[in-house]
């Protein structure tokens, strides 16, 4: 690893760290500029004004705002996030086990869909302008501009109701074998692998499409190497930095599709914890899964960014 | 529309078919709440998820009320509020951009270090994360929009305002001694209008999709009001009877966002 490179990615490292300390801030700042009082409308109308002081002094809402900051930044560094104004649990406790269960179906699905994708995407490129290739590239236009709930909606209807392949609704608590794991799994998975697998194979194709009309893979198709040994050993070497790239922006898209999903099957993963939260209002929660998300998210890019890094040094050595 | 029309032809030939179906939908949805048959809350049948027919055109929904007016609301708040977020997004985005790009040094670099904070978020968590702290009123959700595709669009108009910065006219009105206000308007505007407009409509996209996907949820727009998101939401169970209730507004949303990406995909093939 060459000087140079080290450096280019402890600039994108440093580049995140700084974007994460700006979400850090702004999720704090953006949750307390609440207008009124979270004690107010947690005690309702009918509070009266001692016991909105009492709760705002157990909240430590009475102090200054930078206080309060200082307070909760140094909790997150102690792995202290906290307690809900609902349930009074920590919040540690609540996200556990919650964001296990959605890295388990985000892992799944992603094990499933990529392989899928990136075939889907190679064989539009390979086969443009065909029949195939624009049956795709519609299907694919219509996945990545609709919201996600109606993907999710679409294939319940498809996969459950109409053709009675896959169970609409199940529960991951009582999973004892492979068949009540496929049961619990499949249909959110299915919903889940449709979202990203729309952008994903969209732009395994653009990467696609702009080797497969470069210059050098006319040269070859001029000397007669068979397609085979193009895509092979022309094309695929060449396209392994853009696909990484493409993979991890597109499991970006997996945040957005798991919050959908999640409440779309009631699946009890930190996304669903999220909109409950947001539905009651919870403030420390609603900040604890949303720095969670932003997290996976910066951790997602950067991963791409730098594994980009890696393989432009590699091809320009090679 | 014959008012509409002449500013039309005045379009790049490859935005026209997408600004036409821009103003059709906007057309609807102003007009939509004029023409429907029923009130929106108003309960008319006893029958729930009723098929089509002569009195309800497109059957009532899962409390007996009147599909199709309702729809026509749900149409009218969906585009009216994505409109109105996306005109304050791109409006401020393409201004500062183009501010950005003119002036460099310090205000460029603030600017887009800012603006590549923001665009960190990923959009439905900053939407929840909004509606958790303000509640979920019209102006907050419109307002949230804005700031979440602002940084989007800054990032397309500085890019492309950059390219034209350099280019020799700009040096020549710069020579001339014009204001920056000139520049702006009558020199970058103009010539980056086809690429802008284009992003305009993917952003308004993301605006439906992302309206749709919070009301959907239960935290977007709260009854009495409506639209397409909460419309397909709450009547869910009406799938299961093939219900013309979820599937009105369900193929609504798909006409609107498919329709519009396609119109401006087509653009990208024919150039």
């Amino acid at each position: 690893m060459s000087a140079k490179l080290g450096i280019a990615i402890a600039r994108r490292l440093g580049a995140s760290c700084v974007s994460l300390v700006f979400v850090v801030v702004a999720v704090f700042f953006i949750t307390s500029a609440l207008p009124g009082d979270v004690a107010q409308s947690l005690l309702g109308q009918a509070a009266t004004p001692d016991a909105v002081t009492a709760l705002r002094h157990n909240l430590r809402l009475d102090e200054p705002v930078l206080l309060r900051f200082a307070n909760w930044a140094d909790g997150l560094l102690h792995g202290d996030f906290g307690m809900s104004l609902v349930s009074h649990q920590s919040v540690m406790s609540m996200v556990h086990e919650r964001l296990l269960h959605s890295l388990v179906l985000a892992g799944i699905t992603t094990l499933f869909a990529v392989p899928t994708a990136l075939l889907l995407g190679t064989f539009s490129a390979i086969f443009r302008n065909t029949v195939f290739d624009r049956c795709m590239s519609v299907l694919t236009l219509c996945v990545v501009s609709v919201p996600e709930f109606l993907v999710a909606t679409l294939a319940v209807l498809v996969f459950a109701v109409q053709l009675h392949l896959l169970p609409a609704l199940a529960s991951i608590s009582d999973i004892h074998s492979i068949g009540s794991f496929l049961a619990a799994f499949s249909m959110p998975v299915t919903t889940l692998g449709c979202v990203i697998m729309g952008q994903m194979a969209r732009m395994t194709r653009a990467v696609m499409v702009n080797v497969l009309s470069s210059s050098w893979v006319e040269m070859a198709v001029l000397k007669g190497v068979s397609p085979t040994a193009i895509i092979l050993r022309h094309v695929l070497p060449n396209v392994v930095a853009p696909l990484f790239n493409v993979m991890a922006l597109s499991l970006s898209y997996l945040l957005g599709g798991v919050v959908i999903v999640e409440s779309v099957f009631h699946y009890p993963g930190i996304a669903s914890l999220m909109v409950d939260s947001v539905a009651s209002r919870d403030i420390p929660l609603v900040q604890s899964c949303a720095l969670i998300f932003c997290a996976a998210y910066l951790l997602l890019t950067t991963l791409a960014d730098v594994v980009s890094l890696f393989s432009a040094q590699e091809r320009s050595r090679a | 529309m014959i008012l509409a029309l002449p500013p039309l032809r005045c379009l790049p030939p490859f935005l026209q078919a997408p600004a036409l179906l821009a103003m059709l939908w906007l057309l609807l949805a102003l007009i939509g709440p004029w023409i429907a048959p029923c009130l929106p809350g108003e309960v008319v049948s006893s029958t729930v998820f009723a098929p089509m027919s002569a009195r309800h055109l497109l059957g009532t929904d899962y409390l007996g009320r009147d599909v199709l007016t309702r729809l026509l609301y749900g149409v009218s708040s969906t585009v009216l509020l994505c409109a109105a977020s996306t005109a304050m997004a791109c409006g401020a985005g393409a201004f500062l951009g183009m501010m950005a790009a003119l002036k460099r040094g310090m205000t460029d670099t603030l600017l887009s270090r800012f603006m590549d904070g923001v665009i960190s978020i990923p959009s439905l968590l900053s939407g929840l994360v909004a509606v958790a702290t303000f509640g979920s009123s019209i102006p907050v959700l419109v307002l949230a929009m804005a700031c979440i595709y602002l940084p989007g669009s800054y990032r397309t108009c500085r890019m492309l305002a950059l390219s034209i910065v350099q280019k020799d006219f700009i040096l020549a009105a710069r020579m001339r001694g014009e204001k920056t206000g000139y520049l702006v308007l009558r020199e970058i505007l103009p010539n980056m209008a086809g690429p802008v407009l284009t992003d305009v409509g993917l952003r308004f996209i993301y605006a439906v999709r992302l309206l749709s996907n919070l009301s959907f949820l239960g935290v977007g727009l709260q009854p009495p009001q409506t639209d397409l998101g909460s419309l397909t939401q709450e009547n869910l169970l009406g799938l299961v009877y093939g219900a013309p209730a979820v599937i009105a507004p369900a193929l609504a949303i798909a006409l609107l966002t498919v329709g519009l990406n396609l119109a401006l995909d087509g653009k990208g093939r024919r150039q």
